[in-house]
């Protein structure tokens, strides 16, 4: 598909762009990827296929619910970056709350379950809403270990939920890379005319 | 249009003369104040409430929902400045001030009581929703709170418009209304909840919305309880 609206096409010396607006020009070349500007946005499709394929992996694995689905349900055109807003105000809140609660268990002499079990709870509560399964499963299992005073177990629990978080952000910002690529694919395909 | 959770401060400038209590008199869209303390949650609720054509204000403490509804800790006077009201929807489980003692609060004001608040919650004690029943609130929510939650609220505000301004009549009214529209209704709760701890991404709102026809005064809470047995 020739895109004669919005493609520049660049000389040969890597100069100037030129826009021909009326007339067919000979396929442009995406500068970044070397490939033809038409191709590239054939890859919307692609990359659609591998959002899913990575979602439906974090599904069967436990590691996100519907609810991350009740998120998608909720960015349109109005609101187009919903989802990685409330997931980057999740990253954030969650790593000062394990900050917090690797903090109280670093101290020996650490007695205050009362006070973990309110960061436990912050975090089950943010986790669940944005349907972070395997997170929330941890962190009641962790708040259950401080309910008995149980030190060792905590740290166990804490480890554990270092860890469960840690492959959640890295999936879910494979995730968003993947869309921002889609998106600019799909702005590619479908230019807006101004 | 972006919003952060700060509540608006414009209620303080105008000052409506002869307002009227009815639900949808000069606003053909529906005002929600939602109070929680996370600002995940707030950014859900927020967007929940604006897909589902609501105008919202979302504040981070039961003392700034009292402020913006016009009491005070201080001050017993109470002025609607402007921004009414329609239903409040507040988290259980906030520093400070609860829920719960917001849900008091409220009904233990003259000017406010009318005003129906739903309860939010990431526990499903039974104690506890019952408390909040018996203190006067609307419906108990379970988080994660979904779209058909809020679908479901927006009934509420409807019929609520309809019974005029004799609201505390028209909850008991709605409340009978659903009762004799199910006369199977018993205490426990419906055995298809429990579909909604299912690990499958394909079973969102199924269960709560299927049953939502059929509700009645002790289903609508209840039902939304994910129970993993159902014991019936």
């Amino acid at each position: 598909m020739r895109d004669i609206r919005r493609s520049g096409r660049r000389d040969s010396t890597r100069g100037e762009r030129k826009y021909g607006l009326f007339q067919v020009i000979s396929p442009s070349r995406s500068a970044k990827t070397g490939l033809p500007l038409w191709l590239l946005g054939l890859g919307v499709d692609r990359l659609r296929t591998d959002m899913s394929r990575l979602l439906a992996l974090l599904f069967h694995q436990g590691v996100l619910d519907e609810q991350f689905l009740q998120l998608q349900q909720l960015q349109d055109e109005s609101c187009p970056n919903f989802v990685s807003e409330v997931i980057n105000i999740y990253f954030h809140e969650s790593e000062k709350l394990l900050r917090n609660l690797r903090g109280l268990l670093s101290d020996r002499e650490f007695s205050d379950y009362k006070k973990m079990g309110i960061h436990l709870n912050q975090f089950m509560g943010s986790s669940s809403s944005i349907g972070a399964k395997r997170v929330r499963n941890v962190c009641v299992a962790f708040r259950a270990a401080s309910e008995q005073n149980n030190r060792a177990g905590c740290l166990r629990a804490l480890e554990l939920l270092e860890h469960e978080y840690c492959y959640l952000k890295n999936k879910l910002h494979e995730f968003f890379q993947i869309e921002q690529q889609r998106v600019l694919a799909a702005g590619v395909r479908y230019p807006i005319q101004n | 249009m972006a919003r952060n959770g700060v509540i608006s401060r414009r209620m303080r400038s105008d000052k409506v003369e002869g307002f009227e209590i009815s639900a949808m008199d000069s606003h053909k869209e529906v005002h929600v104040l939602a109070v929680d303390d996370s600002l995940v949650d707030r950014k859900v609720i927020e967007r929940l409430l604006k897909i589902s054509s609501c105008k919202v204000t979302a504040v981070d403490s039961g003392r700034r929902a009292l402020q913006f509804l016009g009491i005070d800790e201080e001050k017993k006077s109470v002025g609607f400045d402007g921004l009414k009201v329609d239903l409040i929807i507040t988290d259980y489980c906030m520093p400070g001030m609860t829920g719960y003692e917001l849900l008091k609060k409220i009904k233990e004001s003259s000017a406010l009581r009318e005003i129906p608040v739903v309860i939010m919650s990431s526990e499903n004690i039974l104690t506890r929703i019952d408390r909040c029943l018996e203190e006067g609130a609307e419906d108990f929510i379970v988080k994660p709170v979904k779209l058909s939650d809020v679908k479901r609220l927006r009934d509420y505000m409807r019929r609520e418009d309809k019974n005029g301004s004799e609201n505390r009549g028209g909850i008991v009214n709605k409340r009978k209304l659903r009762e004799t529209s199910d006369p199977s209704l018993s205490s426990s709760p419906p055995s298809n909840s429990s579909s909604s701890t299912s690990t499958s991404p394909s079973s969102s709102s199924s269960s709560s919305s299927s049953s939502s026809s059929s509700s009645g005064e002790l289903d609508s809470p209840t039902r939304r309880l994910k129970m993993t047995n159902g014991d019936l």
